[in-house]
């Protein structure tokens, strides 16, 4: 197991040092100026700052690969990704302020898909064929087309015509009210966790249509063992194993929707934090959430792996 | 002697046979998938000749119009400026054939030549490509998107050529699998053997065998491009208003008149979502029947 997981987490470097390349050649080589974007039209800040003084803020006045291995020095070695362009606050401790937040969205909508999505593709597995079973993967297969920004849209304009009732604007602290801010929550991360429970339904039936057909399951079964107690203890277990793989791989899917959302419900996250960027043109911050995004799925994804060694055996003594 | 020859030699299967076989067994054999197919064509004519269908123009302006119900005039009712919705929709539906088809061409591209490249080459280079797609795969694709309209600006030629590049190098790795698998037939082993040139096998020997799922990649890549977009679009970096995104139509300054007017928020939801969904379901009829192999994934 040990070994495992050295292996596992030496596999990390390179897919760490390629996705803060691509978070560099990204925002600085990539055709159209950074600096023409944030002069033009009517940003702010244009007229406080003077281009070279734009350039320097950002280390533009440098040779490229120079500025690569000052930014990803400073991150490394003391923590830094920068200072805002406008608010001079740093980079670091803006993105910590608010990546809470996106994780407890994230988190909440996971939950809500596996609760939804397991229960839904075991019914939908065991009554395969049947209506039941058309009616639900009809659903899933809507759920992942329904636009999040639509859903949620809807949420904000109907309930205020019919009943006059709009979900909170203004966020609780969590320390402040745990419940209450998780209430506010739960409508955003329902909406966020909709097309991820269709992808965990979609892969439970898939996978308990495969389990039970295994020589164990008929063995369960002809020793007379309860059809319940065989699909829940032999089945069902064997079966979610490649669910768990699945958080992995939803979890940039996950981050990805949660801009919107933070946007539609006003959730002071990281995703409301980029679009805040964007609009200002704060390149340091940009930069920042862009990388620390990609660093968490990539931890994400080792975590869910080394508990797949966990899950499965075969993996563990490989 | 000459009627042997004949009768062994199968005849060529007309191309227009075969697609017009492939459409009936889709309606036999795949209803939902069928339905699907009929929406993606309705959708299609519509996004063709948006100019032809609308009956207003998608800008045109009419204040003494404006935030009217749906009616027999303005079928889907007017927005804040007396903009006529069913003509924005369908040159919403423009857009989203424009952006969606191209895009899409673009992403199958890019995944067919990474696929290709890495899973027949393999070794060194398909280790370093293969970190390099897993470093790619683990920036969500919207944060991406954003991060790059943010330094390019917004506009159809960048939305289009990010979507593409995107969502190709992501699908890189259906591809690469499919690559896998072929390698090791013996029709590749026997080209080798007679010395015939790397582009050359990639393109008569392993290409055409790896169709099956490049044609579902495409498919399943238009209604993905398609939501992204829209979400690009309602984030306010797509393609820049006056142009009728769905997505755009969502946000913007139509939003805080959805209370007075609703019927604002309904159509493009709509839009994007039947179309998606029609894709979707096509795209799954589409991989049942002509990849087997892909049954069961995404």
């Amino acid at each position: 197991m040990h070994a495992y997981i050295i292996r596992r987490v030496l596999a990390l470097i390179p897919t760490l040092i390629f996705a803060s390349l691509i978070v560099f050649i990204t925002v600085r080589l990539i055709p159209g100026d950074v600096i023409d974007m944030m002069l033009s039209t009517n940003d702010i800040g244009a007229d406080k700052k003077s281009r070279e003084q734009l350039e320097a803020a950002l280390g533009l006045d440098q040779p490229v690969y120079f500025q690569y291995f000052r930014w990803i020095g400073a991150l490394l070695f003391e923590g830094s990704l920068g200072k805002s362009l406008w608010q001079n606050t740093s980079v670091m401790e803006d993105i910590l302020h608010r990546l809470p937040l996106t994780f407890e969205l994230g988190l909440m909508a996971m939950i809500v898909a596996l609760i939804v999505g397991i229960p839904i593709g075991v019914y939908s597995a065991v009554a395969q064929d049947t209506l039941g079973d058309y009616v639900t993967r009809s659903f899933a297969i809507l759920a992942l087309a329904l636009p999040g920004f639509w859903v949620g849209t809807l949420v904000m304009v109907f309930p205020s015509i019919w009943w006059g009732w709009s979900p909170d604007v203004k966020l609780t602290p969590f320390t402040e009210d745990p419940l209450r801010q998780m209430g506010q929550m739960l409508i955003p991360a329902l909406i966020l966790g909709k097309a991820f429970s269709a992808v965990v339904m979609r892969l439970t039936r898939t996978m308990m249509l495969e389990v039970m057909r295994q020589d164990y399951i008929r063995t369960a079964l002809a020793k007379g063992l309860a059809t319940r107690t065989t699909i829940l203890r032999h089945a069902l277990r064997n079966a979610l194993i490649p669910v768990v793989t699945l958080v992995g791989l939803q979890a940039p899917v996950l981050f990805g929707g949660a801009v919107i959302l933070e946007q539609i419900f006003v959730i002071p996250g990281m995703g409301l934090l980029l679009l805040e960027a964007v609009s200002q043109r704060d390149y340091p911050i940009i930069t920042g959430v862009f990388l620390i995004v990609g660093v968490a799925v990539v931890f994400i994804n080792l975590l869910v792996d080394l508990s797949y060694g966990l899950l499965d055996p075969k993996v563990r003594y490989r | 002697m000459v009627a042997i020859t004949e009768a062994v030699r199968p005849s060529p299967p007309s191309p227009s046979s075969g697609s017009m076989r492939f459409i009936a067994r889709l309606f036999r054999d795949k209803p939902l998938g069928a339905f699907g197919f009929v929406i993606c064509v309705i959708f299609l004519f519509c996004g063709l000749f948006a100019d032809l269908l609308a009956p207003y123009g998608y800008n045109q302006i009419s204040p003494l119009n404006r935030l009217k119900p749906p009616s027999e005039k303005f079928w889907l009712g007017t927005d804040n400026l007396g903009r006529d919705m069913l003509s924005r929709c369908l040159y919403g539906a423009q857009l989203s054939v424009i952006i969606g088809l191209s895009a899409a061409a673009l992403a199958t591209v890019v995944s067919v030549f990474i696929g290709i490249v890495s899973g027949y080459i393999g070794g060194k280079l398909d280790m370093v490509m293969q970190r390099f797609v897993d470093a790619w795969m683990s920036f969500p694709d919207l944060i991406i998107l954003i991060v790059v309209v943010s330094v390019v600006g917004p506009g159809m030629g960048p939305v289009i050529v990010i979507l593409g590049l995107l969502y190709g190098i992501g699908g890189s790795r259906i591809i690469r699998g499919a690559v896998l698998s072929v390698r090791e037939n013996a029709y590749v082993h026997a080209a080798q053997s007679t010395g015939a040139s790397l582009p050359r096998i990639l393109w008569r020997h392993i290409l055409p065998n790896v169709m099956a799922p490049v044609i579902v990649l495409f498919t399943t890549r238009v209604g993905a491009v398609i939501l992204a977009e829209s979400g690009l679009a309602f984030l306010g970096l797509g393609v820049p208003p006056p142009a009728p995104t769905w997505g755009g139509m969502l946000s913007g300054s139509g939003r805080s008149f959805m209370y007075l007017a609703p019927w604002l928020a309904l159509a493009p939801g709509l839009c994007i979502t039947i179309v998606v969904y029609s894709i979707n379901v096509f795209g799954d009829a589409l991989r049942d029947l002509l990849d087997p192999r892909m049954r069961g994934s995404r």
